[in-house]
C-alpha cells in the first residue's frame, strides 16, 4: 500500500512538472504589434546595371586574348548601388543605398524593411533610382492607403515591367 | 565569478536532488537521469513524428487541415500524438537545459570531459533548428509567425540573395515546393541531432541512455495524462495579408523570437554568437589541473582487464603484451581520457595492501595517489581514532564525509579503495568500523565510484570483498557535500552500533608476522605496533 501511494506520489509530480511545462508550451500569448495596429513592408529585389560601361575591345586586344575566349566587349561584373526613398504621409521614413549582393557585387539589391503603424489612411511615397543619374528617380509611385488592423500591406517593385506596386 | 556561480548552483541542485531522492529515492530520480530523459523524449518524438506523418499533408495548400484533421476528428490516437510530439519535444529542451546546467554546476565539463560538453553544443542547435522547423509545418498562425521571424533572422545574414522572408509576404508567393523543403529538413535535422547525440555519449563509459523502466514508464504516463488534458491545437489558418499579430508562443522554443522585435536581429544574432562562444570556451575557462594519469606496472598486471572494465571514462583499453609474462594482454591507459579518480587502481586484484614488500606495487597505480600512500594514510587516520569504537573513514573528495573531523582519508573517488584494504583495517585491527563516505547516490564525481563500490562489497562484481569481513561493521553512506549533518548522525549511529559488537575476531590470512616489515612511511612506529 506504501509503495502504491509512494508510486502516485510519483506520478503526480511528474504530472505537474508535465503539465507546467504544457502550460508553457503556448501561454502567455505574445503581442507582436499593438492592438489595432498594422505592418507597411517595403521589400523588393532589383539589379541595377553594371557599375561602369562596357567597353569595346580593340582588334590588338581581341588577338591577344585566346580563341575560345575572344569578345568584342568588356563587361565588368559589379552593379551600382540602388538608392530608395519611402515617405509616409509626407515624412521620409526611409532613405538608403542598397549594395548589391553576392561577393563579387554582381547580385541584385534588396530591401525588407517593416513598418508598424496604427491602422488608417496614409499618403505614402516611394521612389527609386537604379541608374547613373545623381539626380532625380527612376521609378516612384505616390498613393493613398488604408490600413487595416493586423493588415500586412506590402510595396513590391517589379523588375519586368519597371513599376511599383502596392497590394 | 564562474566559480561562485557555480557553487551557488550546485547547492541549488544538491536541495532540489535530495527533496526528489525522497519520494523517488537514488535510483529514480530524474534529475540524476536527465540525459537518459532526453534520450527517451527523443524516441517518443521519433516515434510520434513518424505516425503523425502517415496523416499529414506536406502540400501547402493541405498541411493545415490535415494537421486540423488529425487533431479534431482522430484526437483519441492522432490527436494525443500530436501532444505527445510537442510536449515530449518541449521537454527534451527542459532536459539539455537542466542538465548543461547540472554538468556545470558539477563541475563536469572541464578536464578530459571536455569533448561531451563541447559537443552538447551542435546538441542545442540541432534541437532548436528541429523544433522551429516543426512549428513551421503546421501553418497556422504560429506557423506564419514562426517562418516571417526566422526569415528575417536569416536574411539578417549576407548569405542570401533574396530575402527569404518575401516568400511570407502575400499569398501565392510561397510555393508547396519551400513547404517540401522545410518537411526535409524537419526529418534530416533531427536524424543528425540522433547522430550528434550519438558522438555526444562516445566518451563515456556505460552512457545512461536509457531511463529505468518504472520512471520511464511514469513518464510515458504523465505525457499522456497531460496530453488528453492540455492536447496541442493549431492557432487559426495562415492569412499572409494579415500578420499573426497575437500568437501563443512556445517559449521552450521561441524566447529569442519576441527579442528580435525589442533587440534587433543583429543582437539576436550577437547573443547566439556570444552564447555559443562561451559554451564552446567554458572548459578551459579556466582548465581543470589534472592529477597524473595511471600508470601500469606490467609486473604487476595479468591483463585480467578489470580495470579496463571498470573505468569510467573509457581511458583504459587492453593491448597485446610487451614484456614476456604469459598473458595475451596488458592494459593501456589513454593519458588524454585519464583523470585520475583511482578506480582502476581499486579494481585491479594485485592492490592489496598485505603485501609485506618494502615498495608497494599494484598493476595500474596513481603517481600523484599511490596504493603505498594509501595505506600510509588509512594506517595514519586509523591511528588517531580513539574510544570504545574505532570507526575509520574512507571519504570521497566530493561528499559530506570529506570534512569530518578525525580518521578520516580523503580520497579522489571511493572506489580506488580496493575491498582488500576493508579487509586489512579490520583483520589488522587498525579500527573497530570502516564507513566508506561517497559523493550522494547516483550523483558520483566519477558516475559509477558508488555503484562499483557496493557491488564489489555485495560479492557482485570483482574484485570482492572477502566472506570473512564481517558486513555489519561496515557502512556506506552517500551523501552529498552538503549533508554533512546526516553523514555526522549516520556516522554517530554507526559507531554506536559498533560499540555494542563483541570484539572482532578475524583471523589473518597471512602467517604471523616477525614485526620486521614496516606498512607505511609516514607513521612507522604506529604501523609496526598495528600490522604486526
Amino acid at each position: 500500500m506504501t509503495g502504491l501511494l509512494r508510486r502516485a506520489g510519483q506520478f503526480a509530480v511528474i504530472v505537474a512538472l508535465f503539465a507546467s511545462v504544457a502550460a508553457f508550451a503556448n501561454w502567455p500569448v505574445y503581442r507582436q504589434i499593438p492592438e489595432g495596429a498594422g505592418i507597411i513592408t517595403l521589400t523588393f529585389v532589383h539589379g541595377a546595371g553594371r557599375r561602369t560601361e562596357c567597353r569595346r575591345l580593340s582588334a590588338e586586344e581581341i588577338a591577344k586574348l585566346p580563341p575560345n575566349m575572344r569578345r568584342v566587349e568588356e563587361c565588368p561584373r559589379g552593379r551600382r548601388p540602388l538608392y530608395v526613398e519611402l515617405d509616409i504621409n509626407g515624412r521620409g521614413v526611409f532613405q538608403a543605398s542598397l549594395p548589391p549582393t553576392g561577393i563579387a557585387g554582381d547580385g541584385p539589391s534588396r530591401v525588407y524593411e517593416r513598418f508598424v503603424l496604427p491602422a488608417g489612411e496614409y499618403d505614402v511615397s516611394v521612389r527609386m533610382r537604379d541608374t547613373p543619374r545623381t539626380e532625380g528617380f527612376d521609378h516612384a509611385r505616390s498613393g493613398r492607403i488604408t490600413l487595416a488592423p493586423d493588415q500586412m500591406f506590402v510595396i513590391d517593385f517589379r523588375s519586368e515591367s519597371g513599376e511599383f506596386v502596392f497590394r | 565569478m564562474i566559480a561562485f556561480v557555480r557553487i551557488v548552483l550546485r547547492h541549488g541542485f544538491e536541495v532540489i536532488e535530495r527533496a526528489f531522492d525522497r519520494l523517488f529515492g537514488p535510483a529514480l530520480n530524474p534529475v540524476a537521469q536527465l540525459g537518459a530523459l532526453g534520450f527517451f523524449f527523443f524516441w517518443i518524438v521519433a516515434v510520434s513524428g513518424i505516425y503523425l506523418f502517415i496523416f499529414f499533408d506536406t502540400g501547402i495548400e493541405r498541411a493545415y487541415e490535415s494537421i486540423e484533421y488529425l487533431t479534431i476528428n482522430h484526437w483519441y490516437h492522432a490527436g494525443v500524438m500530436r501532444s505527445l510530439h510537442r510536449y515530449a519535444s518541449d521537454l527534451m529542451v527542459v532536459m539539455v537545459v537542466v542538465h548543461l546546467s547540472r554538468e556545470f554546476a558539477y563541475d563536469h565539463y572541464r578536464g578530459t570531459r571536455w569533448f561531451s560538453w563541447f559537443t552538447g553544443l551542435p546538441i542545442i542547435w540541432l534541437l532548436y533548428t528541429s523544433g522551429i522547423t516543426g512549428y513551421w509545418l503546421v501553418w497556422d498562425k504560429l506557423g506564419q509567425y514562426v517562418a516571417i521571424v526566422t526569415s528575417e533572422l536569416l536574411d539578417w545574414l549576407p548569405i542570401f540573395g533574396e530575402p527569404i522572408a518575401r516568400n511570407f509576404i502575400s499569398t501565392g508567393t510561397l510555393t508547396s515546393r519551400f513547404f517540401t523543403l522545410m518537411v526535409f529538413m524537419h526529418v534530416a535535422v533531427p536524424l543528425f541531432l540522433l547522430f550528434i547525440m550519438w558522438v555526444h555519449i562516445l566518451r563515456i563509459s556505460r552512457p545512461k541512455v536509457n531511463p529505468p523502466r518504472a520512471l520511464a514508464l511514469l513518464s510515458l504516463l504523465a505525457l499522456v495524462a497531460v496530453s488528453l488534458w492540455k492536447p496541442a491545437l493549431s492557432q487559426g489558418r495562415v492569412d499572409l495579408a494579415k500578420a499573426p499579430a497575437e500568437v501563443g508562443l512556445d517559449w521552450f522554443y521561441l524566447p529569442l523570437y519576441p527579442l528580435s522585435d525589442l533587440w534587433g536581429k543583429g543582437a539576436v544574432w550577437a547573443f547566439l554568437g556570444a552564447f555559443s562562444l562561451m559554451i564552446a570556451l567554458m572548459p578551459w575557462l579556466p582548465p581543470l589541473r589534472r592529477a597524473r594519469p595511471a600508470e601500469i606496472n606490467l609486473d604487476h598486471c595479468n591483463g585480467c582487464a578489470r580495470c579496463m572494465e571498470d573505468c569510467p571514462y573509457e581511458a583504459i583499453r587492453m593491448v597485446p603484451r610487451s614484456d614476456r609474462l604469459p598473458f595475451p594482454t596488458q592494459a593501456q591507459v589513454n593519458a588524454s581520457l585519464c583523470v585520475a579518480c583511482g578506480i582502476c587502481m581499486g579494481a585491479c586484484p594485485s592492490s592489496t595492501p598485505f603485501r609485506r614488500s618494502e615498495d608497494l606495487k599494484t598493476g595500474i597505480d596513481l603517481p600523484d595517489y599511490s596504493l603505498q600512500v594509501l595505506r600510509d594514510q588509512v594506517v595514519a587516520a586509523a591511528a588517531r581514532l580513539k574510544g570504545p569504537a574505532r570507526v575509520l573513514v574512507l571519504a570521497c573528495r566530493h561528499g559530506g564525509g570529506a570534512r569530518h573531523a578525525g580518521g578520516v582519508a580523503a580520497l579522489p573517488c571511493v572506489a580506488m579503495v580496493p575491498p582488500s584494504l576493508i579487509d586489512f583495517v579490520l583483520s589488522k585491527s587498525l579500527a573497530d568500523g570502516v564507513v566508506v563516505a561517497g559523493c550522494a547516490e547516483n550523483a558520483c564525481y566519477n558516475r559509477l565510484g558508488a555503484a562499483w563500490t557496493e557491488q564489489r562489497f555485495a560479492g557482485q562484481r570483482d574484485p570482492y570483498l572477502r566472506a570473512r569481513v564481517p558486513r555489519e561493521r561496515i557502512k556506506t553512506i552517500w551523501v552529498s557535500a552538503l549533508e554533512r549533518r546526516r553523514f555526522a548522525e549516520e556516522l554517530a549511529a554507526f559507531t554506536a552500533a559498533v560499540a555494542k559488537l563483541p570484539p572482532a575476531r578475524l583471523r589473518s590470512p597471512l602467517p604471523p608476522s616477525t614485526g620486521r616489515k614496516r606498512v607505511g612511511n609516514s607513521s612507522q612506529s604506529v604501523a609496526e605496533k598495528t600490522v604486526s
